[in-house]
């Protein structure tokens, strides 16, 4: 019985931080959010190097072999760093090869996704929540047709891992006649999100169409997020405890004055437990078969509501600067923003969270 | 990160259950007697689920201490239903507090009566000048001899009409720096001098007592810890009471009951559950509890290993409380009309159990450090924000 991060899990974390530091300061996040390079290569190689990309890689494929948790704890520090790392898609698509892809699918792609060479895109957005404007994606004869919103990491993507209307995943090369990316534009500029237009484009499967594997790309990037939220919202309470303890009015520095303090106190009240909260569901999607998919939910659920609260709170508590692009603090706050909806905002995935529960009318 | 038990533990966690549902036609009901109740503590002393930790020698049963056990007999009788070990005032921490600064003669004689459910206590430290701030306290203990003679008042003492003994912080150097002028003294209940007036509160019941004092007489061999250091003593109390507060084992039940009621009770034919707005206001307290339950485990941990608990310690009794009452809250908002019956009205559900948790909840968001003060707290001391001003003259 052990609730805790391992040593070599502490020891992931601080190393972590340390290439963060040195390869997405706030300027390198700053230049790639007002550029257009579809991926920052430069940050991507040295997460690489360091052994991200290859966390969720079986190690008979060149990676590490590791769980969920440390995937969590990775992305946790992407998001305290706000960095520009397109490690969601990479994670997901490492998950859904691993645990569904044929042999020659896991070779031909497994290796290269944990060395950092290839990056991997990844549509989910109508099978879980169901479509807007039209879209959606169809196969017929083996061949994929559609739409597909809100894909994770799309714009640098080697290949593309799409869910169709009916919950089957497809994998489908990027550069495969057929295939249209376009960017969609957030209010997040530190990841690039994007829309793909499949018309006929040559696809495989990816594990049966039974809705298995999906609910487990969902219940993983769901706990993903969670972890993105935790580190930016991290970031942002800190931001906030720094200056508060600096900053001076009427002759006193405003961490002095209750109403701020309180402010600080009730973010890091609710943000403390955030922390065990995305453990326990990244601990559970390897360990807790029956308990994955609504820790899960909840992480991403929960996380929405501290981690809008926190972002709102640290702002104000910087007072106008708070707003300001040259703080910068604003590249946390959307981040979160974009968080919370991304597969699902709170009420939709709770609304699903009930119906894993049975809690829904159709059960009655 | 890995939450199975090992063999020994898994064996351990089963012998407690098996022992707790093999006595049960011991376990004192609802009407129990005191004989029964003390009874069966003593039973539970003998087998190791009470008072486990506590030395033999003062009553206990003198295991050596390991957290994971004593969080394995927790659940054990929460699962099973079983009446728990005693808690209340004096086992949790008034024990603890004579263990760290009692002297030898005092733990031997209130630590084993009071784990035995022998001798029940109540916690003396409010008066109505001195709550939160309660440094400011000013009933006075003058020195006669070889007694203490006290006269002052105390207010919102817990179960002091039913008490035996109090544990109680009286001013004995009235010309010392405020903290420095208290002492910690233990004394009878029935000590001449003494009145208690209860106090009926918002739930209709009278949870706690004004306490009069006038020439109240108590040996001076009944200081703990020392003339002068009560504050201190205090803090050793205080430490153990919030610890107290905000357990998730809590929350966790009321989620289960709650959910069980919403999806019972019907209106206009449908069922609670499915009116989506309720619904999602128990989904969102679910990943509350699951959040706070994951926070305890994480406390767990952290205990185990001797790492310090930090924000996910002090953080307990405000998030742990506040999510109470906001459980209570969703159950009289999911009832409606029927939410609002009480006392002994037809049509009452669950014997209005959730308008008096609404109520008495809010009594423990204020009891034992207030939220505003538990925000203090949580800034002074888990995020190094400066310290509340003290007053320079008191
Ligand atoms: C159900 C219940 C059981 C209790 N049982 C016992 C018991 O058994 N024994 C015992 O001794 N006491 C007991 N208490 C008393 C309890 O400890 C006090 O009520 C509590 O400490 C608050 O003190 P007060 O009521 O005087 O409120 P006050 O201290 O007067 O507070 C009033 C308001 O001012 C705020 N406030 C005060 N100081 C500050 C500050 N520095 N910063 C910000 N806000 C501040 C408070 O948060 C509160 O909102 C009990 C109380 C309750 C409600």
């Amino acid at each position: 019985m052990d609730f805790g991060l391992s040593e070599d899990q502490r020891l992931w974390q601080a190393s972590l931080s340390a290439v963060l530091q040195h390869v997405a300061p706030l300027e390198r996040v700053r230049a790639f959010a007002a550029g257009t390079e579809p991926v920052a290569r430069d940050v991507w190689s040295a997460l690489a190097e360091a052994g991200a990309a290859g966390l969720l890689v079986p190690e008979r494929h060149g990676g590490l072999g590791l769980g969920l948790l440390d995937a969590a704890l990775t992305v946790e520090a992407l998001g305290g760093q706000a960095a520009p790392a397109p490690a969601l898609g990479v994670y997901l698509a490492s998950l859904a090869l691993a645990s569904a892809g044929r042999e020659s699918q896991q070779a031909r792609w497994l290796g290269s996704l944990a060395s950092g060479q290839a990056l991997a895109g990844v549509g989910l957005s109508e099978a879980v929540l169901g479509g807007r404007d039209g879209a959606g994606v169809e196969v017929r004869e083996g061949r994929l047709s559609g739409r597909a919103l809100f894909v994770i990491d799309s714009a640098a993507a080697d290949l593309l891992i799409i869910a169709d209307r009916e919950g089957g995943l497809h994998l489908v090369e990027a550069d495969t006649q057929g295939v249209h990316a376009s960017p969609l534009t957030t209010i997040d500029l530190t990841r690039r999100w994007g829309e793909i237009v499949l018309e006929g484009a040559r696809a495989e499967p990816l594990g049966p169409s039974d809705g298995v594997v999906l609910s487990r790309l969902r219940d993983a990037a769901w706990t993903l997020l969670a972890a993105d939220m935790l580190g930016a919202s991290q970031t942002l309470l800190d931001k906030a405890v720094a200056y508060a303890k600096e900053r001076r009015q009427f002759g006193r520095v405003i961490g002095g004055f209750q109403a701020v303090k309180h402010m600080c106190a009730e973010m890091a009240a609710a943000l403390e437990p955030c922390r065990a909260l995305v453990w326990y569901a990244a601990y559970a999607f390897d360990a807790l078969p029956d308990e994955a998919s609504l820790a899960a939910a909840h992480a991403k659920a929960h996380l929405s509501e501290v981690s809008r609260f926190v972002a709102r709170t640290a702002t104000e508590v910087h007072g106008g600067i708070g707003i300001t692009d040259l703080l910068g603090l604003h590249f946390w706050f959307k981040r979160v923003g974009v968080d919370r909806q991304i597969l699902g905002g709170p009420e939709s995935v709770r609304d699903l969270a009930a119906r894993l529960q049975g809690l829904d009318d159709q059960a009655a | 990160m890995d939450l199975a038990l090992s063999p020994r533990y898994a064996a351990f966690a089963k012998e407690v259950r098996a022992f707790l549902l093999d006595h049960r036609s011991q376990w004192p009901g609802p009407g129990a007697s005191r004989a029964e109740i003390i009874a069966w503590q003593t039973q539970l002393i003998t087998a190791g689920y009470a008072a486990r930790t506590i030395p033999a020698a003062y009553g206990g049963h003198g295991a050596a201490p390991d957290i994971l056990e004593s969080r394995l007999i927790a659940e054990a009788f929460i699962d099973t239903g079983a009446p728990g070990p005693l808690g209340g005032q004096g086992v949790s921490m008034l024990v603890p507090t004579l263990l760290e600064v009692g002297d030898e003669a005092q733990k031997q004689a209130w630590i084993g009566p009071t784990l035995r459910g022998e001798i029940l206590w109540c916690q003396g430290y409010s008066e109505p000048g001195a709550g939160s701030d309660l440094a400011s306290l000013t009933t006075r203990a003058y020195e006669d001899g070889e007694d203490f003679v006290i006269n002052g008042q105390k207010i919102w003492t817990s179960t002091a009409h039913l008490a035996d003994m109090i544990f109680c912080l009286v001013r004995t150097e009235p010309d010392a720096p405020k903290h420095d002028g208290i002492s910690y003294l233990i004394f009878s209940m029935k000590t001449p001098g003494i009145e208690v007036r209860p106090l009926r509160t918002m739930t209709g019941h009278a949870e706690f007592n004004e306490v009069f004092f006038t020439d109240v007489r108590v040996p001076r061999t009944q200081v703990v810890g020392g003339r002068g250091a009560g504050w201190r003593v205090a803090n050793t109390t205080l430490k153990h009471e919030r610890g107290m507060l905000g357990d998730p084992h809590a929350a966790e039940a009321r989620l289960a009951a709650i959910t069980k009621l919403m999806r019972e009770e019907t209106l206009g034919g449908a069922r609670l559950i499915d009116n989506p707005v309720l619904r999602d206001r128990l989904m969102r307290l679910q990943g509350e509890v699951l959040a706070m339950k994951a926070n305890g485990l994480r406390l767990l941990t952290l205990n185990l290993r001797g790492e310090s608990p930090g924000l996910a310690g002090l953080i307990v009794k405000l998030q742990g409380c506040e999510l109470n009452h906001q459980l209570a809250a969703l159950a009289i908002d999911a009832l409606g009309e029927l939410g609002i019956l009480y006392h002994d009205s037809p049509r009452l559900r669950a014997d209005g159990v959730w308008q008096q948790r609404y109520m008495f909840d809010l009594g423990l968001i204020i009891g034992g450090g207030t939220a505003q003060i538990q925000k203090n707290i949580i800034a002074e001391r888990g995020l190094g924000l400066p310290r509340e001003p003290k007053l320079a003259a008191s």
